[in-house]
């Protein structure tokens, strides 16, 4: 049973009603806002970030983009074949008819060629320059909140209290890992041991790595900490990189998303909206 | 119930809703934002202010792009924009091996300059193996030579109030009702001055091929390959690009690309 971290999360708790649970305070403004800010923003980067890699579908390992020789990784083409044009995929020299979705969509009476589809880019039509400016309005937007972030959960603990993973959190991993395949949850005023990795990994890899790989692919910055793009193995690599972590985050906003339905909607958006979060009542399920 | 068990129903019906969501996020509820004269394009634009006040804050007048070694130079220069200007007065020039073209340096100069590529060959001329970053993703790393514009600024005597260097090209970039549009394009005085701004004349050894802007274009290897114009035949030196083409500082940027472009 677990009372102890009950009577822990709910300090002035009077013995709770055995079967509704409580509502704490779980999320601070701070927190609500700047996962809002971040969702917001993360929305509009993703989808004018696909406009600009539509400019020129292709990534590549090291400094340069090989035009006379091959370092590409993936690329995305269009190929007129005798059944018509098509579309196609190329991972590490393996290729894939991808018609439809990637090298080639639209209509089928008006299929034009581009990397990702129409409804994945902003503008739906292709306009490099416009997606240049969303994207720049809305990385200073990221990086901005994301430093406020870091200093009002620094002062306000939230870091240290609800993130930094603690002994029982790995003695947990195993248990937290079965529980969350069975879509089983357990509400309680903590993150429990997934929450807390993947959530570490979003603020303190991910995006902190979107933004250093964002900063290495500009020429001005490559002056000034040109040893930034070295690390990162050349401007190409990292702009790979950028890719990689764009696709990583978007996986994780579907786990997020399936997490928050399978754990009850109205609960987990009441808690990030307004703060306020219902915990299970004690006598619940029990863990084992 | 009790709230946190799961209904599988709400659960499925939940994720249908949102994944439907998602594949209508992007569409074309936004598009209104690549008109130039938008409102919300103008707040938004506002971020390359900023990046170039910052970039500039950071980098100051000589932070130097980084510079290669020769086994970096795997391929040819990439070409882009225009590889072959179909213009008679460019035709006629480069049937001449340019002989008779001249790079004019007019505006605000106590000095106007009309250089033959003799000349600017006869200067102190600077060598440098640099990575050009295209706006569209891609790079590729070239030796470029060439005399550095500021050598040719201090010559013309640039008077103080300029503030730009504005690059005028010989090729028909595009089309429109009054005629063929020229490519033109603009850099503030302190890239101007750069120390790897070069007005150049050679690349990878040999002399600059027509499709890489021959006679004559400039490396700002700061920024993005769209401000470094090629086939140049004049620099103006002004105070403000506002009546020059649509008045954003360049061809690109007339459709909508940022000013600065060091990022």
């Amino acid at each position: 049973m677990k009372s102890a971290t009950f009577t822990e999360v709910q300090p002035n708790a009077e013995p709770a009603p055995v079967k509704t649970g409580t509502v704490i305070y779980r999320q601070s403004a701070w927190t609500r806002l700047t996962h809002w800010i971040w969702a917001i923003a993360i929305f509009f980067l993703l989808l004018s970030g696909l406009q600009i890699f539509n400019a020129h579908p292709a990534l590549y390992i090291g400094k340069q983009s090989g035009f006379a020789f091959d370092n590409s990784v993936l690329r995305f083409t269009a190929e007129d074949t005798p059944a018509g044009p098509k579309g196609y995929t190329t991972v590490f020299g393996h290729r894939f008819d991808t018609t439809g979705v990637f090298g080639l969509s639209g209509p089928a009476s008006d299929r034009e060629a581009r990397g990702f589809p129409s409804w994945a880019t902003i503008p739906s039509y292709q306009d490099l320059a416009t997606g240049r400016v969303i994207h720049f309005f809305f990385a200073w937007v990221l990086s901005i909140t994301l430093l406020l972030w870091l200093i009002a959960s620094l002062i306000n603990g939230h870091i240290r209290r609800d993130l930094a993973p603690r002994g029982e959190d790995i003695r947990h991993l195993p248990r937290d890992i079965a529980d969350h395949a069975r879509l089983r949850f357990h509400h309680t005023g903590r993150y429990n041991t997934l929450q807390k990795f993947s959530y570490g990994i979003v603020l303190f890899i991910l995006l902190p790595l979107m933004i250093l790989t964002g900063l290495a692919m500009s020429p001005s910055m490559d002056s000034v900490i040109p040893f930034l793009t070295d690390i990162l193995g050349g401007r190409q690599t990292a702009r790979t990189i950028h890719f990689t972590v764009m696709v990583l985050l978007v996986l994780f906003f579907v786990v997020h998303i399936v997490m928050v339905l399978a754990a009850g909607p109205i609960n987990e958006l009441r808690s990030i909206i307004t703060g306020w979060y219902r915990t299970d009542p004690p006598t619940g399920e029990k863990e084992t | 119930m009790p709230g946190f068990r799961i209904n599988r129903r709400r659960f499925l019906t939940g994720a249908a809703l949102g994944a439907s969501g998602i594949a209508l996020a992007g569409c074309d509820a936004f598009d209104s934002v690549s008109d130039t004269d938008n409102k919300v394009r103008h707040v938004l634009e506002r971020a390359n202010d900023l990046t170039y006040r910052v970039q500039r804050l950071l980098g100051g007048r000589n932070s130097l792009a980084q510079e290669y070694t020769e086994a970096d130079i795997r391929q040819p220069q990439r070409p882009n924009g225009s590889t072959a200007p179909d213009d008679d007065t460019y035709k006629g020039l480069l049937a001449n091996n340019f002989a008779d073209w001249r790079l004019e340096i007019t505006g605000l100069v106590e000095n106007p300059l009309s250089l033959s590529r003799e000349q600017l060959m006869a200067m102190p001329s600077r060598t440098q193996i640099t990575r050009h970053d295209c706006v569209e993703g891609w790079s590729c790393i070239a030796k470029w030579t060439g005399v550095p514009l500021s050598l040719v600024l201090d010559e013309a005597k640039v008077k103080p109030q300029a503030r730009y260097a504005v690059f005028y090209c010989l090729d028909n970039i595009d089309q429109d009702e009054d005629g063929p549009i020229k490519y033109y394009g603009s850099v503030d005085m302190v890239d101007a001055r750069h120390p790897q701004t070069i007005l150049a004349y050679g690349l990878n050894g040999g002399p600059l091929p027509v499709e890489n802007g021959a006679p004559l274009r400039v490396r700002v290897e700061r920024q993005l390959g769209y401000k470094m114009p090629k086939y140049l035949s004049k620099i103006e030196l002004v105070d403000s690009f506002g009546d020059i083409g649509d008045g954003r500082g360049g061809y690109w940027e007339d459709r909508g690309y940022d000013w600065y472009g060091g990022i």
